[in-house]
């Protein structure tokens, strides 16, 4: 356990003892704010029965930072210890293959949180100024709770991509196509009319947008949780998998 | 120290280590000697437990390098090719984390790092980014990782690749220290190097030890056949008529040098030193000599030398 926590500080500083973390962080507030800027114009244009965050989702902007954020965070992980050569040094002192992956995917995650901070401040600065009963604890909660798990599934993604090459831009290039594939599948689940026969079910459990537009309204359905964090630990697996190829490749 | 025995590695279609069995006993510092592409680099990483050999056992102190993987690791203190490094990391922060990584615990990982430093000469810029460090303190700050927890084998592969003399020389003198405490492995590509730092020598040539020796009896092998050169002020005709008259140069050649001088380049026929017999020569005829060097070997001859016997025996 100590050996986790020696390697989650060290792959969290990582994060910010270079200029790629605070590119993404910047990045990500810029795209919040962007977002922010329509939801100020959306609740002054009409009276709306929606909760704020769930018009803060409903701005699109959300989408694109999971998509965009999560690539860029986690191809540093493997490719660049791979490319350096730290990958080796690494795996030779007493750390597992397993506290390995696990650290690097509880970094990324949770400099994703952070990068998310600013929307936590975006939505104070609404509840100040319009008193608004829509904001309440448990819909903030359940946004977070949606940021989470997207974040997870997204990340985990990218971590697997990430062990896979040695280039840091294929490893960004391939979570982001897996990420889009994943984001089209959702598209798919809100097209198909619901049916009874198995595999249109299977696809109504991608439907990434009405999962999170229930979060946003503080809606938890646990299926849904059980089926992002499901996902995620099948992704972090496949990851431990080929980190430890090189074992019998 | 090293058991290994059979031990090959393939990768995908290419066999990089070839049946190869050799043995270091404790305390011995080992050079692993040959050209790039030889196999040194996977037989150490084998060694030290990042990847398995295809077949063979490979033991250290004892221990199964695979099945006792945890246990091997913890002897071993492993500077990989080219010293990957966090730049962005500070050397003694770095040095904190391998060494916390490598089991140690908070105070005895402060109490280790500050002894390696000291030892290692990078007390002055412990604070310094690893990144802006010159290469010589990079290397230093290696060999203090790979030191860190005291292991009771270290491996280094290529420590003194791309530096500079004086960097060579402080690395060198740091790795001669470590005798007798530790068992060292390291790999080079260098004789002189070898030479210099090793108790014994291990030849690799495309995935085989060919050779296992000191460098003293090594060089003994090596010494038939070297070339002799010689610059001597006479006229070419007669140089060249005084070699071809004698029985012991088996091949010569002869080039105008600076002024008067020729320099000769003489090969013996039946491993002779020319030396002596040479300067005799030209003071009998009253030449005047001004260079008598026996040729240093390059490692190419030694590994033409070493494979020379198998090409025989196969024919």
């Amino acid at each position: 356990m100590n050996i986790f926590w020696t390697l989650l500080r060290r792959e969290l500083s990582a994060f910010f003892l270079s200029l790629t973390g605070y590119v993404i962080i910047a990045a990500v507030t810029l795209l919040t704010g962007l977002s922010f800027v329509v939801l100020v114009q959306n609740l002054g244009s009409d009276p709306s029965p929606m909760p704020v965050t769930e018009m803060f989702y409903q701005t699109y902007f959300f989408w694109l930072i999971v998509l965009l954020a999560a690539p860029v965070i986690t191809m540093r992980l493997f490719a660049l210890e791979k490319a350096a050569g730290t990958f080796e040094t690494l795996m030779t002192t007493q750390v597992g293959d397993a506290q390995v992956v696990a650290a690097k995917f509880t970094a990324s995650l949770v400099f994703y949180l952070i990068t998310w901070l600013p929307l936590l401040a975006c939505l104070f600065i609404v509840r100040h100024f319009t008193n608004q009963s829509g904001l309440d604890a448990g819909t903030v909660g359940g946004m977070f709770l949606g940021i989470f798990l997207t974040g997870g599934l997204f990340l985990s993604l990218g971590c697997f991509a990430s062990s896979l090459t040695r280039s840091q831009m294929s490893a960004a290039t391939i979570s982001f196509v897996l990420g889009v594939s994943l984001f089209a599948l959702g598209f798919l689940a809100e097209a198909l009319p619901a049916a009874p026969q198995w595999s249109s079910q299977v696809i109504a459990y991608f439907g990434l947008f009405k999962q999170m537009h229930d979060f946003a309204r503080g809606v938890v359905d646990t299926r849904t949780v059980i089926f992002y964090v499901s996902a995620t630990f099948l992704f972090l697996f496949l990851t431990l998998r080929v980190v430890e190829s090189r074992r019998w490749k | 120290m090293i058991q290994v025995s059979n031990m090959t590695k393939c990768y995908a279609g290419r066999t990089a280590v070839d049946d190869i069995s050799f043995t270091v006993a404790p305390g011995e510092i080992v050079g692993l000697l040959g050209p790039n592409g030889a196999g040194k680099s996977t037989t150490m990483r084998v060694l030290s437990g990042f990847m398995p050999a295809t077949s063979g056992t490979v033991r250290v102190a004892g221990l199964d390098v695979f099945h006792d993987s945890d246990a091997v690791r913890r002897r071993i203190g492993y500077m990989p090719e080219n010293n990957p490094l966090y730049p962005e990391m500070r050397v003694r922060e770095y040095l904190k984390y391998r060494a916390r990584l490598k089991g140690l615990g908070w105070t005895n990982s402060r109490a280790r790092v500050t002894t390696v430093m000291e030892q290692c000469g990078l007390t002055d810029v412990g604070r310094r980014v690893i990144g802006q460090l010159s290469k010589g303190y990079k290397q230093r700050v290696g060999l203090a990782d790979a030191l860190v927890h005291e292991p009771e084998l270290i491996i280094l592969d290529e420590p003194t690749i791309g530096l500079d003399p004086h960097q060579i020389r402080s690395v060198r003198q740091l790795i001669k220290g470590l005798a007798g405490r530790h068992t060292v492995l390291i790999s080079t590509h260098i004789l002189p190097e070898a030479e210099m730092m090793c108790n014994r020598m291990l030849i690799m040539f495309d995935g085989r030890v060919l050779a296992s020796d000191t460098p003293e009896n090594l060089q003994r092998r090596m010494a038939g056949g070297s070339q002799v050169i010689a610059e001597i002020a006479a006229p070419e005709n007669l140089l060249r008529a005084a070699w071809e008259q004698w029985p012991d140069v088996a091949r010569f050649d002869v080039v105008p040098g600076e002024g008067d001088f020729f320099r000769c380049a003489l090969t013996p026929s039946d491993g002779r030193d020319l030396r002596p017999a040479i300067f005799n020569l030209a003071r009998e005829r009253g030449w005047v000599l001004r260079e008598l060097t026996r040729s240093r070997h390059s490692l190419e001859d030694i590994y033409l030398q070493v494979t020379k016997p198998d090409q025989e025996e196969a024919e």
